[in-house]
């Protein structure tokens, strides 16, 4: 059974249609990379699947369920949604740590504020997801104290805490110069597991080549091609993909 | 009459110009939040008759709604209510001037509360949109979101202007003597009228200064203490 099974999305912001129909389905441990240029809807796939936007048609369903269902749109209650939420973990481009907080405590609020635990549970959950993401030098440290591949990396072990089904990272290193990129795309590497499913949009096609199992290649709000690395980077069927892919190849 | 007289008798006014500044503060920094709130409604009345509110409030000189609080009840409904509550209270308990007061109270603690709405809503609507969607991410509710992320942010952005504000109202506060109501400058005329005294109109100024010097080294403090994160 499919970890996530997404139908037919569509979304449209006013008369611009941004999503034309997406469907793909996703294993448990599979690692999903999107990739195409800015405007192709990415971003707004990764939203809808974490109900930041709502769908207007199209289904999602999580382990054989139907969580999402674009008829549903108009009568979800707030509730509902932040239930559905957690099903996915959401790792954003500019990070949004809480500043007020410490890196510990970032990454401590949400399973406190949602009593995923015991007070001595959680902080030790949260130990090991830093330890993980390589900052315990910096528990106490705020964010504005970190540079931003650190931040980032906090950023990633805040979205692990709530153990989501599905995390999926927006663009995670475009604000980050190229020596972070590597230390965050390292983290995210290391998370890859039988039990962890990711869906990456990224830029850095290096990256998406290695660590992913399935690769999309999105353009003008459909999947213009969709298959294993191999498939997608060796032997692409579209032109559009082949242009994509000279063009970000090209030697400056 | 010797200095420390004066000094007396216009400590006597300051007391009633600390009582309007504190009151002032106590209700209208509370009140200043349902504004806010009304002023950024999805329900486009509540919004526009919010706005329309601040507008007026902050439209029109705090002397003028003064007189406006003070004298409407008596002029409109032939009841006047605060000079009512002057007698009773004078007659009954020896104590001069409440209905006064409270007029000022009420007239300070809705023009302020109107400029604090203002600063709020401006420090609420700087938030950046990815704070609450990490909020809503991570599943926490829309009042945990507000209450655990976005209000800490908001007071470290708020207390600059608001210090502003502080600032100002303890000048203000003169302004009750428009109504007759005895703060430190009214005192200070009261000397000039029946003693011949102008000195003491401008040593008036010390007090407030004083007041003003110790306002700025508490909320220099308040600033300081918020300084360990930036946002």
């Amino acid at each position: 059974m499919s970890v996530l099974e997404v139908k037919n999305i569509k979304k449209s912001f006013g008369k611009l249609e941004v999503l034309k129909g997406i469907s793909f389905s996703l294993e448990k441990g599979e690692v999903l990379t999107i990739i195409g240029s800015s405007g192709s809807g990415k971003t707004t796939l990764l939203r809808c699947l974490n109900f930041l936007e709502f769908a207007e048609e199209g289904t999602i369903m999580v382990n054989g369920t139907e969580i999402y269902n674009g008829e549903d749109k108009k009568t979800l209650k707030d509730e509902e949604i932040r239930q559905k939420r957690l099903h996915f973990g959401l790792v954003f481009q500019s990070f949004n740590l809480f500043p007020q907080y410490n890196v510990l405590e970032n990454v401590t609020l949400a399973p406190t504020l949602l009593k995923m635990g015991t007070t001595e549970e959680i902080t030790q959950r949260a130990l090991k997801l830093i330890e993980r993401v390589g900052l315990t030098e910096k528990l106490n440290s705020y964010p504005c104290e970190l540079s931003g591949g650190q931040q980032q990396r906090v950023a990633i072990a805040r979205a692990l805490a709530l153990e989501p089904d599905i995390l999926c990272f927006d663009e995670p290193t475009s604000a980050l110069d190229p020596e972070l990129t590597g230390e965050v795309l390292k983290v995210i590497k290391g998370l890859k597991s039988k039990d962890s499913t990711m869906i990456i949009v990224t830029h850095e096609m290096e990256f998406a080549k290695n660590v992913s199992d399935k690769i999309i290649f999105m353009a003008d709000g459909v999947i213009e091609e969709m298959g294993t690395p191999k498939e997608v980077f060796e032997n692409p069927k579209s032109t559009k993909t082949r242009n994509f892919f000279s063009k970000s190849m090209e030697e400056i | 009459m010797s200095f420390s007289e004066v000094t007396l008798f216009l400590l006597d006014g300051f007391k009633i110009s600390l009582i309007i500044f504190a009151v002032t503060l106590i209700f209208g920094i509370p009140l200043g939040l349902p504004i806010a709130f009304c002023s950024m409604s999805r329900f486009k009345l509540v919004k526009n008759v919010s706005k329309v509110i601040v507008w007026i409030v902050r439209g029109i000189p705090l002397m003028l709604q003064i007189f406006i609080i003070y004298y409407v009840p008596g002029l409109l409904f032939e009841f006047p209510l605060f000079s009512n509550i002057d007698k009773y209270m004078y007659i009954n308990y020896g104590i001069a001037d409440s209905g006064r007061i409270i007029a000022v109270l009420i007239a300070f603690t809705i023009n302020y509360a109107c400029y604090f709405s203002e600063i709020y809503r401006g420090g609420i609507e700087s938030i950046p949109k990815g704070q609450y969607e990490a909020g809503y991410v991570l599943g926490l509710t829309k009042s945990q979101i507000f209450k655990k992320i976005i209000l800490k942010q908001v007071i470290k952005r708020i207390v600059p202007p608001l210090s502003n504000e502080i600032i100002t109202l303890i000048k203000d506060t003169a302004l009750a003597n428009c109504i007759m109501v005895c703060e430190i400058i009214k005192q200070a005329k009261e000397l000039a009228a029946t003693k011949a005294l102008v000195w003491p109109l401008f040593y008036t100024g010390v007090f407030y200064l004083l007041f003003v010097g110790l306002l700025t080294i508490i909320l220099g403090k308040l600033e300081r203490k918020l300084d360990y994160f930036r946002s």
